[in-house]
């Protein structure tokens, strides 16, 4: 199991691309052979993935936004962080 | 009902542009049909510029590059650039025996995003014997070394049958030493040059328990190291794949004559109309041409499909194989148990695999004309 830590920074690999699908609406992540299409949630979390900020950050950012308890988006975030970790289409800095 | 059906077509999401079917290796396995579509056929580079495009605006987010072998195509560069206009995303499909350094940086720099490289076997003996080529396992080597020097993400494709089956586990070895993102380990689908060739490599039913073992090991061994993509064998099974996801659903195909088909062997069923690039656009294609409603949904399947829980998970199954092996291209896939073709089917499989192991290599058929 991959464990996601507040302090890690994360970024999209190369071959790893985020965009819009506009004609079928919300936003895809495009990586070999695979296209994730991402819920509005899944979108602004990855949506701060920048390669510069550090988990924690990213959940701040979005505590401000959502106004839900820290600690649920903590859980949230790093949980879908690990996910994409295993699956190849995001790294730890 | 086909009205409302028609209006439940989802437009495709990859596109597959076999770019031409020339290609210096001979796999037996090959996908190509048997009769190989020739250079001077080949569409030009305005003419796949313009595709590209149309198939962004219809709605494709993905192109794979592919062949036969893309990189003979002069204007490779050319067609990356047009994909990366377009906002697709641009995987090149190759066998890496011909791509040097400065090309690949050209394509890099041009926008690819993945290279997905095939490996007809783990070691050079194997490699060499079944792409019919001296030298190619050590140049597929070495390009994968660039590739990953150059930072583009890699993909290992290894087609596996009765000749490499056992060397699932170097396979993963190779692919981690060579510093692959993704493993795809295929087994031989039975049409084109691989239905000429099936007695030679069909696997038996214990050989293909066996690599699905292994496969599944290596997977959790490598679990955030190497994704492991594996497609299941298929005359063994119980159950038919969801072949294309369905016919129609997800992707098309163009040839290297710009035929657009629903998939790649769609050709094999020789009542189907399909269009060309050259007289239709790709979104009237996708949504107006026979050979694309012919087997949309579920309204053409049989009694059985039609009243079976698992009918929009594998849509029936692959038509071009029910076609192939019933006669029937409605037919349910006769990989499907319920099938009244099934036992046949295992019969056949047991034993082509025990049939004697000469390649027919792929090659373009002899003629007066040059390829
Ligand atoms: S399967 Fe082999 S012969 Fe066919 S296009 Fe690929 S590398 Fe060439
Ligand atoms: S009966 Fe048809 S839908 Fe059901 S599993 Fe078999 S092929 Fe698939």
């Amino acid at each position: 199991m991959t464990t996601i830590q507040e302090s890690d920074i994360v970024r999209l690999p190369r071959g790893v691309r985020l965009r819009e699908d506009k004609r079928r609406g919300g936003w895809v992540l495009l990586a070999p052979e695979r296209v994730f299409q991402l819920d509005g949630i899944a979108q602004a979390v990855v949506g701060h993935v920048d390669g510069e900020r550090s988990v924690g950050a990213i959940i701040d950012g979005l505590c401000e936004t959502y106004q839900a308890p820290r600690e649920r988006i903590a859980e949230d975030v790093t949980a879908m962080f690990a996910g994409l970790v295993e699956k190849r289409v995001l790294e730890v800095a | 009902m086909t009205h409302s059906q028609a209006h439940d077509v989802q437009p495709p999401m990859g596109m597959l542009a076999e770019l031409t079917h020339r290609c210096p290796l001979q796999c037996p396995y090959c996908s190509n049909p048997v009769a190989l579509e020739r250079r001077r056929q080949e569409l030009d580079t305005a003419t796949w510029q313009r595709v590209f495009a149309e198939a962004a605006e219809l709605g494709v987010l993905q192109v794979h590059l592919s062949g036969g072998e893309p990189a003979l195509r002069p204007d490779l560069p050319e067609l990356v650039t047009a994909c990366v206009d377009a906002g697709l995303y641009s995987n090149l499909i190759t066998a890496g025996v011909n791509i040097d350094r400065v090309r690949l940086e050209t394509l890099a720099d041009a926008g690819l995003d993945h290279v997905q490289l095939s490996f007809q076997g783990a070691t050079p003996e194997v490699t060499d014997h079944v792409a019919n080529m001296t030298g190619a396992h050590a140049r597929k080597r070495a390009f994968a070394a660039e590739v990953t020097d150059v930072g583009l993400p890699l993909t290992l494709n290894a087609v596996i049958h009765r000749a490499n089956l056992h060397q699932i586990d170097e396979f993963v070895d190779l692919a981690v030493e060579l510093g692959a993102r993704r493993l795809e380990i295929a087994h031989a689908q039975y049409y084109g040059w691989a239905l000429v060739n099936r007695a030679a490599l069909m696997p038996s039913r214990e050989q293909v328990m066996e690599a699905v073992e292994r496969v599944e090991a290596a997977r959790e061994r490598l679990q955030g190291r190497l994704v492991i993509d594996a497609v299941v064998p298929d005359y063994h099974a119980r159950l038919p794949k969801p072949c294309m996801n369905g016919w129609g659903r997800q992707s098309l195909n163009v040839t290297p004559s710009g035929k657009v088909l629903p998939c790649h062997a769609a050709e094999t069923i020789p009542h189907l109309e399909f269009w060309n690039v050259a007289d239709h656009g790709l979104r009237e294609i996708w949504y107006d041409s026979p050979a694309f409603n012919a087997y949309r949904g579920t309204d053409w399947m049989p009694e059985t499909c039609q009243s079976c829980e698992r009918k929009e998970i594998d849509w029936g199954g692959c038509r071009c194989q029910a076609l192939m092996l019933t006669g029937d291209a409605t037919q349910m896939d006769p990989v499907c148990e319920k099938s009244p073709y099934h036992d046949e089917v295992q019969t056949l499989a047991v034993r082509d695999a025990s049939g004697a192991s000469e390649f027919t290599y792929r090659r373009f058929a002899r003629t007066t004309e040059s390829a």
